[in-house]
């Protein structure tokens, strides 16, 4: 199979970036890294139809093995569409999290930290978050 | 017959948009709802039946023949998971019906719920019958995207907070599986499940390897094996009783089907089978001593339901007809126990209002019947004899046991310490939240708290308050006799388990099944 050079270091360099973003604390760019890892995945779908032909439009006059393969693009559209209403429901989650909280971050879990601290006491700390890790606004008096 | 096939999709698919039709109507979408999942169930008990003593079906989507269009499979395994899939969603729906009356859903519906709910019945129904990776792939994503809807409902700070976590760990997941898809389909040319198990032999051993693993990590993130379970204690406890109980027991065991499927079709050799021992040794054990350290019953339902999966995939691990069909014993157990102590928590959160242990007591006395109702379920998960839980550990460590190595005897003996350690994590729970007085609680918080629930209900709706806990508690008591029925009926169901798990041992059954012309292996199709 003969794949493009170009493609695959575009796909890594994706991937890279996504990891990069997933890592973040703040949501927004968990968003975004999600959706480059959507995309590149697409593009790993895409490489995969190794050499590219003319499109796979039946005609009697062209030999089969001179289409590009038809499978992976069918995938490739089912995926978009997946991404794409996961990330518009992710989006509305970010943004009821900010509504509430005044906070687009990922908070620990309440009852993980009172584990770690050895009590059983349920309590939820309310903290505001480090300007750094937000890419909202914070002013927490005109949010309720 | 294979007509019935696809109905198993279309049936709850058809009944969501039917209820969303009807969704500023409680009355006539709840029972849309119901009257989807009965169906289901009897389309389910008639392809088991049909499957198990005639033969599996094989449906060719729009005629096109197997490697070029989609085939749906029911094998005994998919109709077995069918039929439990299909009970436990109807005894969840059933509760939160009752659930949604006493809490007065007349006047503020919640109308997506039941459609939402639907879709993830579609879903799950989805990757049982998909026979090929792509359809599993889009059934993962029709469960999950229902379930990111169900787990934030009614989107409080701890929902949204509990479902990020649950939403951006299972996005991950599906991702990798993504990209594992077209890993195999660069490697093979082909997703159908069937024509990879013929061709995966052509590849070089260390490939095999490498795609084996992507796929195990996607699914074992999905099915919550050590140690990719850590978002599970964290996102299910906050979401609601219903749909806590209804994930509990089926959206992890669908991973641990999907893992099935892997190691007995697509990746049938022995390479991976020692690492997967030990991570279901680590599983178990790592689960368990979670559950004794909580201090909240949903929390340390959510560890014992991680140390549990750990049994599932020891008995996968195997790599024997005895291992799949004991694993498969096992996941039909522990659906319908685990969901039903879910369903138990529920009630106890009605009754006490809190789940904490820290925080109720008393509750044999003022809610016997509830006390049995959790009772009976966490025996069965302890693996007391005469219960199924008993039975299916009894059938993991004999196949275990025939292996006869020291990693094997290991594997038994940590079995059964988890075993202990969970009878210990419920027995604490019943000693606590329901043997102690309620004078012995710290504070006393439960009995303000159940005087605050009760005083709106007696003075407003007082026949709706009456008759909608026992719907809830029926429910739930229809799960414990099915969970008794499990053990009573151990014989004819260990018996399905049995000749499933011999289909699946090796490719050569499920390759004739799909392709009956090409008979490269002897086996002759049944």
């Amino acid at each position: 199979m003969t794949v493009s050079l170009v493609l695959v270091v575009i796909m890594s360099a994706m991937y890279a970036c996504a990891v990069y973003l997933l890592l973040e604390r703040s949501l927004t760019r968990v968003l975004l890294g999600f959706l480059l890892a959507g995309n590149a995945t697409n593009l790993l779908i895409l490489i995969m139809v190794g050499e590219a032909g003319i499109a796979p439009i039946y005609d009697e006059s062209v030999d089969p093995s001179e289409y590009t393969d038809p499978l992976p693009q069918a995938l490739i559209l089912t995926a978009i569409v997946i991404t794409f209403a996961v990330s518009a429901f992710l989006l509305a989650l970010i943004y009821r999290s900010w509504r509430l909280a005044n906070a687009d971050d990922f908070s620990d879990d309440a009852d993980d930290l009172a584990l770690r601290e050895g009590t059983v006491l349920i309590e939820a700390e309310e903290t505001l978050p480090e300007a750094s890790t937000t890419d909202f606004p914070l002013d927490r008096e005109d949010s309720r | 017959m294979t007509a019935l096939v696809p109905l198993v999709v279309l049936v709850p698919l058809l009944g969501a948009a039917l209820t969303l039709v009807v969704g500023r109507r409680p009355r006539p979408q709840r029972i849309i709802a119901i009257g989807a999942l009965v169906i289901e169930l009897v389309i389910g008990i008639v392809l088991l039946i049909h499957v198990d003593q005639v033969a599996p079906l094989v449906m060719e989507v729009g005629g096109w023949q197997a490697p070029f269009g989609i085939v749906l499979v029911v094998d005994r395994l998919a109709a077995l998971m069918i039929v439990v899939s299909a009970i436990v969603l109807l005894a969840v729906l059933v509760f939160s019906v009752g659930q949604g009356l006493a809490d007065g859903d007349e006047e503020t519906p919640v109308s997506i719920y039941n459609p939402t709910y639907l879709i993830l019945t579609t879903g799950v129904m989805v990757a049982f019958i998909a026979g090929d990776l792509f359809n599993l792939y889009v059934g993962f994503e029709i469960l999950l995207v229902s379930s990111y809807v169900l787990i934030t409902l009614g989107g409080t700070e701890s929902r949204i907070r509990a479902g990020v976590t649950y939403v951006v760990v299972s996005l991950l997941s599906s991702l990798l599986f993504l990209a594992s898809i077209a890993m195999i389909y660069g490697a093979l040319g082909t997703v159908t499940i069937a024509q990879i198990a013929q061709r995966i032999d052509e590849l070089p051993v260390d490939v095999q390897i490498l795609l084996h693993v992507m796929l195990l990590v996607a699914f074992g993130i999905k099915a919550a094996v050590f140690p990719l379970s850590f978002w599970l204690p964290d996102s299910y406890p906050t979401a609601p009783a219903p749909v806590t109980a209804a994930f509990a027991g089926l959206l992890t065991k669908i991973g641990v089907y999907a893992i099935i499927r892997v190691e007995t079709v697509i990746f049938p050799g022995p390479e991976l089978n020692p690492a997967l021992m030990v991570l279901a040794l680590l599983t178990m054990v790592v689960g368990a001593l979670g559950a004794v350290a909580q201090a909240d019953i949903k929390r340390i339902l959510s560890f014992t339901l991680v140390s549990h999966i750990g049994y599932m995939i020891l008995g996968v691990a195997l790599g024997t007809a005895e291992g799949t069909a004991a694993a498969i014993f096992y996941i039909v157990h522990h659906i319908v126990v685990q969901t039903t102590l879910f369903l138990a928590a529920g009630l106890i959160e009605r009754e006490a209002g809190s789940t904490s242990i820290t925080r109720i007591g008393g509750l044999l006395a003022s809610a016997p019947v509830v006390a049995a109702l959790f009772f009976i379920p966490a025996l069965n998960l302890g693996g007391i004899p005469p219960f199924s839980g008993f039975l299916g550990k009894l059938g993991l460590f004999q196949a275990t046991a025939q292996q006869g190595d020291a990693l094997a005897y290991a594997l038994i003996g940590a079995g059964a310490l988890v075993s202990l350690l969970t009878l210990y994590a419920l027995v604490r729970v019943w000693n606590l939240a329901f043997w102690r007085s309620s004078d012995a609680v710290e504070g006393d918080e439960s009995r303000l708290l159940r005087s605050v629930e009760e005083a709106p209900l007696s003075t407003s709706t007082v026949s709706g308050a009456r008759t909608t806990p026992r719907l809830m508690t029926l429910s739930t008591a229809g799960m414990v006799v099915v969970g008794i029925g499990l053990t009573v009926f151990a014989g004819p169901v260990y018996g399905v388990a049995t000749r499933a798990g011999e289909k699946l041992d090796g490719p050569g059954a499920y390759i004739q099944m799909v392709f009956p012309l090409s008979t490269e292996e002897g086996s002759p199709r049944d």
